[in-house]
């Protein structure tokens, strides 16, 4: 059971076990070769299985595509202080709607890419840090835990074999802010949610200041098939530096929106067309935001492009977390530039001043500008705003608030040319006549 | 000390200690880098982002802040991306920053204006509504004005680290973040300031200056808070010959910024309506106002006239009184009256330590040696509560030097929160709990040792013994009540002491001997209210009382003269650690005298001017120089404010009395005889709730 038709173009890897009938029960993990490669691990030394995870070319999968390996390479496994092992659950990212499905549809599959994390540092404690909105998969997870202990895959002496792991989840409380690795730790341990100062990087001191492994679901999800698989199956799957596959979580204008599980390197242009189904209504594509919202944005003619992080990097966005959002040529952008600034304006931590005012500045000159009260010099002040946030605040929300601006502002500066002199929005128009059903 | 490094600074090369953060290596070379959050002393925030500067081979700029310097490394702090970065900061902090500063009490002192006007533009893009909200009050001294602030957490770090009170924290988000107090709406705490102080705004403002004056406006006096013993430095601003702030933002004596509540707000004393302006004396069993003549005359003609019969004197002196002033006073009752029943209130053991300590030197800790060694142990005191600036201190090297505190009390107390070791006993039981702690101590490398009254007489003895026994150094700290208690027993308001810890030899009447002999002619009372909680046994003598108050004592008087306060006097005072620091004169109250003058006109009126010695503090203070071991200080250098005094080096060869010694335990809101007249201290929930 998922919420959207699988696409005959995907490569099932971790999604594999989402139609199956109660695919969140341990029973049913288990029956598809679930805790294998966790139990495979348990017989590998910390060097093997940290170079599996190499070999697999797996990169984060939150946003910032760094090589997963080399991650758990920092930890210094010398270290007398504990180590933890971190899930980052709090999917926030506009556009992006992954981590919640493979919680949903196959928590054991998190729970044994932890507990394989866990072996290659030598930790003995796990946390799934799950967003607050998504209360509901808080009692999934409890249960899928309490299930996984109760079979003996967590708990003091796992199987018998003497490997010790616990883990717990953590409610977060409603801050996109959170999402940011250190922002996480800060709340994970019971405090305001600000990000630290880094370095030191998580890695070296993370939870409570001890080493920590954090990383995304989707990223702890393709563990367990690339310790059983190996890491160059995994690699082969995805395109060179680009290993596996990817959820892509396609959306907007789109025929049929939903998550669809695709090789790394997939052609977008197909995605829209062939896994998606083209644009609603027959419309024409007008861009696209490939990774999340924070992405800057692809105008029609940039999207024949292979979806890796290299490819995306080349044409000067990011591939981020995995949130296509699709939007057809009724779209305004200034609208839609207003519409991603008042969710970073609203979800600024405020922590630091470029931030926190740069943010609700553009908020709230984009919603004059939109109502038609803008002035030629305000085109050009949205991209110096922009601009001076850019790589001068504390934390990256400032830079993905600043990034997707800048690139509207570049690449529609017709659209914005379109509402000045008190004109009103000339798509508000179309889109209030389609709502109303008249179009047709 | 690390390992110096050599780097360069906009193509100046500079040598500091590797991982010495480029902010600090800057200053330290007259390079500014400008920045709002960084504080030295409290923990880093990179938040504010003013200090951006280009550092080569990095791709993105760096906050000088956070930066370590390294050797070899290229910073750049005046390029054209970093003028406009810190200008774009500006710009952003003035987005909601309701520029209300015609009317902001920091308006002329504020530092979002001073680096406006440095690196800011000079006009404004902004034509958005501003976010508003209303100002809070969240105490009588503290008020919050939310649009104002610029969030740079400073205030929050001063509470939570430097005071470990905690009482601020952040509610909401983004720009609507705001910083919120701890009870909700108001404010439950030391009532310190310090946040008001460390505001570089005016988003905190203080309560009893709020819209008094422009800051320009005032004089800024620097002189010595007249409470605690702790003895820190005040800047007093003055307007119109009226104090009506008190702060320490140029960081000058013993106490850096430092200041409690009593320190920044209780100088309002000073101002209140019951202060005394005129004589008075009994006339009919009913004090009534007359002439300052007529009660010098009646003075001198008694005194005389008891003297000339050999009637019993009894002189009291005062714990708030300036050196000069107990100097004198003793040497007018010791030479002048002929008698040697001069005493004060005692509040700590003192003299016994001094006479433990006789033949060694620098055994007295100072007030640098709180932060500065590596372990503190406390006995008996509520520290923080009792001597708040030396637990600040002491808080403060725990936090940057790892030092271990140690606390022996009966009572929990804050220092517990970090303390290496507290120990829990029964009160009195304090010196039992040492021996428990003799192994952890050894291992120090260095000790304070600082008690308070619990520890006298042999037990002042044996805390000296115990510490000299560890083998390591350990200085010594006794603990005393008010701003000049250790100056009036080295000035020898004692009757078994002169000046100096000298043996007088004579006989002479303690202050419980003089208030309980039936045949006592006269009492004179300079600054103390011994009848507070005790009677006059003698109902015939002849009682005269200076003071700045109609205390109990100055009820029962005969004559009463009109002080004037610390704050309107000139003269020095020794703090509880024997540093000798520099009143200065702030302001004046019409009809009021300094106790020194007012001493002097009796001795003139009873013809003993000329043995006395002209009554001006620089006179008097170069007689205490020449004759009270320890005192040798320049008057310079008395108002840099740190110079210890070593009274003595031989034994005091007389037997101490530790059956006077008596602290009060004043906490953060009372302040003896005096506190009763501060408003603030009356006011605050803390200091009702205490009562």
């Amino acid at each position: 059971m998922r919420y959207n038709d699988p696409s005959p173009l995907e490569t099932p890897v971790l999604t594999r076990r989402f139609r199956l009938p109660n695919s969140q029960s341990i029973d049913t993990y288990l029956a598809s070769d679930g805790y294998k490669g966790f139990e495979r691990a348990i017989g590998m030394t910390q060097d093997e299985i940290i170079g599996e995870v190499k070999t697999s070319i797996l990169r984060g999968r939150g946003g910032a595509g760094f090589p997963t390996g080399m991650k758990w390479g920092f930890v210094p496994r010398t270290s007398p202080k504990p180590k933890y092992i971190v899930v980052n659950a709090d999917e926030s990212e506009p556009g992006t709607c992954k981590d919640r499905l493979l919680m949903e549809f196959d928590p054991h599959q998190l729970i044994e890419g932890v507990l394989i994390a866990g072996l290659a540092v030598g930790a003995q404690q796990g946390y799934i840090y799950i967003r607050g909105e998504f209360r509901y998969l808080i009692g999934v997870m409890d249960k899928a835990i309490d299930e996984a202990y109760a079979k003996g895959y967590l708990g003091d002496n796992i199987l018998g074999r003497g490997v010790k792991f616990n883990l717990a989840t953590h409610s977060g409380a409603g801050a996109y802010e959170c999402g940011e690795e250190s922002a996480l730790l800060e709340s994970l341990e019971g405090k305001r949610g600000n990000p630290r100062i880094r370095p030191p990087f998580p890695a070296v001191a993370g939870a409570y200041q001890c080493p920590t492994i954090l990383n995304n679901v989707e990223t702890f999800c393709a563990v367990p098939s690339i310790i059983l698989n190996g890491g160059k199956w995994f690699a082969d799957l995805g395109s060179p530096k680009n290993g596996g596959t990817r959820l892509f979580c396609l959306s907007g204008h789109v025929n049929k929106p939903g998550v669809y599980e695709l090789p790394m390197g997939f052609n977008l242009m197909r995605m829209i067309n062939e896994v998606g189904g083209g644009i609603r209504g027959g419309k024409k594509l007008k861009a696209v935001v490939p990774g999340g919202s924070s992405c800057p944005i692809l105008k029609a003619d940039e999207c024949d492009l292979a979806m890796d992080y290299d490819t995306v990097a080349a044409a000067k966005s990011m591939l981020g977390s995995g949130g296509v959002v699709v939007l057809d040529e009724d779209t305004c952008m200034v609208k839609f530039a207003l519409r991603i600034m008042r969710f970073y304006a609203h979800e600024s931590c405020g922590w630091c001043i470029p931030c926190r005012e740069g943010t609700t500045w553009l908020k709230k000159l984009l919603t004059r500008f939109h109502e038609g009260q803008g002035q030629r010099s305000d085109i050009v002040m949205i991209g110096d705003l922009s601009k001076n946030m850019l790589g001068r605040t504390f934390c990256p929300l400032g830079d993905a608030a600043a990034m997707p601006t800048i690139a509207i502002v570049e690449k529609f500066r017709d659209e914005f040319e379109a509402h000045l002199d008190g004109k009103p929005c000339p798509y508000e128009h179309i889109n209030a006549f389609s709502k109303s059903g008249l179009a047709a | 000390m690390a390992d110096l490094v050599k780097f360069t600074i906009n193509g100046r090369e500079i040598e500091a200690p590797a991982g010495m953060l480029a902010i600090e290596a800057a200053k330290q070379n007259g390079i500014e880098i400008p920045s709002f959050c960084y504080y030295e002393g409290y923990s880093l925030q990179a938040a504010c982002r003013m200090c951006l500067v280009e550092v080569e081979k990095m791709p993105k700029m760096q906050v000088a802040c956070t930066l370590p310097v390294a050797a070899g490394m290229v910073i750049r702090t005046e390029t054209d991306q970093v003028k406009l970065a810190r200008k774009s900061t500006l710009e952003f902090l003035l987005t909601n920053h309701p520029l209300d500063c015609p009317v902001c009490d920091k308006g002329g002192e504020c530092e979002l204006q001073d680096m406006v006007f440095k690196y800011g533009a000079g006009e404004s893009r902004y034509v958005e509504a501003k976010i508003h909200v209303d100002e809070q009050q969240w105490s009588p001294v503290v008020f919050y004005d939310g649009p104002r602030c610029i969030l740079c957490f400073r205030c929050v770090r001063a509470c939570d680290e430097g005071m470990g009170v905690g009482a601020l924290g952040v509610v909401n988000r983004g720009a609507m973040s705001l910083i919120a107090p701890n009870k909700g709406d108001h404010l439950e705490c030391d009532e310190c300031g310090q946040c008001i102080d460390i505001c570089p705004v005016g988003a905190l403002t203080s309560g009893p200056y709020r819209y008094l004056t422009r800051p320009w406006e005032m004089d800024h006096i620097g002189t010595i808070c007249t409470h605690c013993s702790d003895g820190c430095k005040t800047t007093l601003g003055v307007r119109n010959d009226e104090i009506v702030r008190g702060n320490n933002r140029d960081r000058s004596g013993v106490n850096g910024e430092f200041l409690c509540v009593k320190g920044r707000y209780a100088f309002d004393f000073n101002k209140h309506a019951e202060r005394l302006q005129s004589p008075m004396m009994r006339v009919n069993g009913k004090l009534e106002e007359v002439s300052w003549s007529k009660a010098l005359e009646t003075i001198a003609n008694k005194f005389g006239e008891i003297r000339s019969r050999g009637g019993k004197f009894g002189v009291i002196g005062s714990n708030h009184t300036t050196n000069e002033e107990n100097y004198y006073l003793q040497k007018f009752a010791r030479q002048g009256l002929g008698t040697n029943s001069i005493d004060h209130h005692r509040t700590g053991d003192v003299v016994t330590l001094v006479d433990a300590l006789s033949g060694t030197t620098g055994r007295l800790a100072n007030s640098a040696d709180f932060y500065e060694r590596k372990a503190v142990l406390v006995i008996g005191s509520d520290f923080s509560v009792e001597h708040p600036f030396l637990a600040f201190q002491a808080r403060a090297n725990f936090r940057h030097h790892e030092a271990h505190i140690y606390t022996v009390t009966a009572e929990p107390v804050r220092e517990d929160n970090y303390a290496a070791r507290s120990v829990r006993v029964a009160k009195g039981e304090e010196l039992g709990a040492l021996e428990g702690l003799r192994e952890a101590l050894a291992a120090e490398p260095d000790l304070v040792i600082v008690f308070d009254d619990s520890i006298k007489g042999d037990k002042v003895r044996s805390v000296v013994e115990f510490g000299q026994s560890l083998g390591i150094p350990v200085s010594y700290c006794a603990l005393v009540d008010y701003s000049n208690s250790r100056g009036a027993i080295d000035m020898g308001l004692a009757p078994e002491i002169g000046p100096g810890y000298h043996a007088t030899g004579q006989p002479g009447m303690s202050m419980n001997d003089m208030l309980a002999a039936a045949d006592l002619a006269a009492l004179w009372v300079v600054g103390a209210n011994p009848l507070e909680n005790a009677k006059l046994a003698a109902s015939k003598a002849f009682v005269v009382v200076q003071d700045l108050f109609l205390t109990e004592t100055a009820q029962r008087a005969d004559v009463v003269l009109p002080a004037a306060s610390a704050y309107e006097k000139n003269g020095t005072v020794t703090n509880g650690r024997g540093e000798v620091q520099r009143l200065k004169r702030a302001s004046a109250t019409m009809g009021a005298k300094t106790d020194l003058e007012i001493i002097g006109l009796i001795a003139k009126e009873m013809g003993l001017a000329p043995m006395m010695g002209p009554w001006l503090p620089e006179t008097v203070y170069a007689e205490i120089r020449k004759t009270v071991k320890g005192y040798d200080i320049p008057l310079p250098l008395v108002t840099i404010g740190a110079q210890q005094s070593t009274p003595v080096n031989g034994r005091v060869g007389v037997e101490s009395r530790p059956d006077l010694v008596r602290s009060e335990h004043n906490n953060l809101f009372e302040s003896g005889t005096l506190g009763r007249y501060s408003q603030v201290l009356n006011t605050v929930i803390e200091g009702r709730q205490s009562r």
